[in-house]
């Protein structure tokens, strides 16, 4: 008889089920909408005459033509937003520790860095770009940097200082030095903090990156395929250029969220999001 | 104003431990003052005398706002005091902490969230710097002791809040420290959670002999765990009274139906609206409650 054959197998496929049931409650959604929106996108732009927005079949037709461009300028200016990043970072992450270790630091850096990020930087860009040269890519790094540097500085610092008394007393009371302080509970704690200010780093970084090259530099750039292909009204390429831009960043952010999930799992953001 | 009551400051000497003449905490005309912002001080703490024999538990049970909390933070060397002097197994209040003398437990567990449990229990043991036999071999018996060895790998949000005090409770046991501050360790804890946990404190300081200071607002709490209870007064605050806690070793839950029980909550009720007379266990006849 069949009557016990069933159970196991059955419970097996029940189980798979329930995960792509599971997965698809939650991926299904924003990809239909997704989608949607592209489709809405190519009804509204099909027609003739429409070329400030072109339909996303030409942006792609465009991408294909031009790939070998497009590919050299994503390549040049991905490494400008991620060198920036790191700079940005690297930069923000040592004041930081600086300004939360000696109250003298804290008073002076705080206020520099409070001033650096109330610059226009739209300002700054002609002259990041003679200082550092024109053609030199670190010139689009130090705006990238510019603007990395004071969310990660500001959070850094807030993730470092903001340890509850309680810890610091139960430290206290080992007998702890400051080393231990540092390092079992100051750096824990800074950490969710730190991957906060880097995902917003990770998209800020790409922000520098093309207002950098909207004001000089090499041709095979992110910035100057969009702003030389709308002058020249080709403006299906200018969109993928701008599209790719975006990628960047949003790839950059998903690293940025997977790293997170390895290094710090205990994170209430991420047990939320898990539940 | 405060109310002058009979004996302002109790001198504890009477030591009831005759197991251990040894004494565990000695604190002498200990006051404690803070400058207030707007100029001029307060006086959170005046006239602390008490002497603490090793391996009793000693309650302090006061008013909110009386430093019952700033007395244990003065005899764990976390704060210093005005004026007095704290002596802790015979030695300054501060080098007693150096020497790692004293485990504190807090009302929250102040568990580190990045921390498995028994990486919460380890952490003093890394600072301590033994080694790693050591060390796990002290986290396991302390998990043993605290009957939590099923949840080495837990992360603390997984743990409800009366687990996460007894991983507290075993944090700071494993420095094996002759004394054991806690400060209303039980005070979120509801009310069955809490009793529970009284059981199981009074089993480990059976079992380890360690000194305990208690720091409460709960009357049952204070008589069902202690050797002794020191009643505190209103800020100013003094000890008041110390009232001796006679129920038999071990307690148990059976303790709490006993009449001896019934009559020691009482005796420290009204020791804390300043009735009781002094060197007298014996109940008070029956009066009106206290305004």
């Amino acid at each position: 008889m069949s009557a016990a054959v069933p159970t196991v197998p059955h419970s097996g496929t029940l189980g798979a089920g329930l995960v792509v049931r599971a997965w698809a409650r939650r991926y299904l959604p924003p990809a239909v909408v997704a989608l949607a929106g592209v489709v809405l996108w190519e009804l509204l732009t099909a027609g003739p005459g429409r070329r400030v927005i072109p339909a996303p079949s030409a942006i792609v037709v465009a991408a294909i033509q031009d790939y070998g461009l497009l590919g050299r300028s994503a390549q040049a200016t991905f490494t400008e937003a991620f060198g920036g990043l790191v700079i940005g970072t690297v930069g923000g992450v040592a004041v930081a520790f600086a300004s939360a270790r000696w109250v003298t630091a804290r008073n002076v850096l705080l206020p520099v860095a409070i001033g650096s990020s109330a610059i226009p930087i739209i300002a700054v860009a002609p002259i990041l770009n003679n200082w550092f040269g024109v053609l030199n890519p670190v010139s689009k790094m130090m705006m990238a940097a510019l603007l990395v540097f004071f969310p990660v500085l500001i959070n850094v610092t807030r993730g470092l200082v903001e340890v509850s008394p309680s810890a610091l007393e139960l430290m206290r009371s080992y007998a702890s030095n400051e080393v231990h302080v540092l390092r079992k509970v100051r750096v824990p704690n800074m950490l969710p903090f730190f991957f906060t200010a880097l995902k917003v780093a990770t998209t800020l970084s790409f922000i520098g990156a093309l207002v950098g090259e909207y004001f000089g530099g090499t041709s095979e750039v992110l910035g100057r395929v969009v702003l030389q292909s709308m002058s020249s009204g080709s403006f299906p390429l200018a969109w993928a250029g701008i599209l790719l831009g975006a990628m960047g960043a949003i790839v950059g952010y998903v690293a940025v969220s997977f790293i997170e999930r390895l290094a710090i799992p205990w994170h209430a953001a991420i047990r939320l999001d898990e539940a | 104003m405060s109310r002058e009551t009979t004996g302002t400051a109790v001198t504890a000497t009477s030591s009831p431990e005759q197991r251990s003449p040894k004494i565990a905490v000695d604190l002498r005309a200990v006051e404690m003052r803070f400058e207030l912002p707007g100029g001029g001080t307060t006086v959170a703490l005046q006239d602390i005398d008490l002497r603490i024999g090793a391996g009793e538990f000693v309650s302090i049970i006061g008013p909110s706002g009386c430093g019952k909390s700033t007395l244990l933070r003065i005899v764990g060397d976390l704060i210093r005091p005005t004026s007095g002097t704290v002596e802790v197994n015979g030695k300054g209040a501060h080098q007693a902490r150096l020497d790692r003398d004293y485990g504190m437990v807090f009302q929250a567990p102040v568990l580190f969230d990045w921390r498995t449990v028994a990486a919460n229990v380890r952490l003093p043991l890394e600072i301590l710097g033994l080694d790693q036999r050591e060390r796990e071999r002290r986290v396991a018996e302390m998990l043993e002791l605290v009957e939590l060895s099923g949840f080495l790998n837990h992360y603390p949000y997984q743990l409800s809040g009366g687990m996460q005090q007894r991983v507290a409770i075993a944090r700071a046991l494993s420095l094996q420290p002759a004394l054991l501050l806690m400060d209303e360790p039980f005070g979120a804890l509801d009310e069955m959670t809490r009793e529970r946990l009284n059981a199981e404190v009074l089993r480990i300081w059976r079992q380890t002999g360690t000194t305990v200071i208690f720091v409460t607002h709960s009357i049952p709490e204070a008589v069902f765990l202690s050797t002794r209870v020191a009643v505190m007064s209103p800020r100013p605050g003094r000890i008041i009274d110390v009232v001796e806690v006679d129920l038999p070793q071990p307690r148990n839950e059976s303790t709490r139906e006993s009449e001896r029980y019934f009559e020691l909550v009482t005796d420290v009720r009204e020791s804390l609206r300043g009735r009781r007379q002094r060197a007298s266990n014996e109940r008070l006849k029956t009066e009106g409650p206290a305004g």
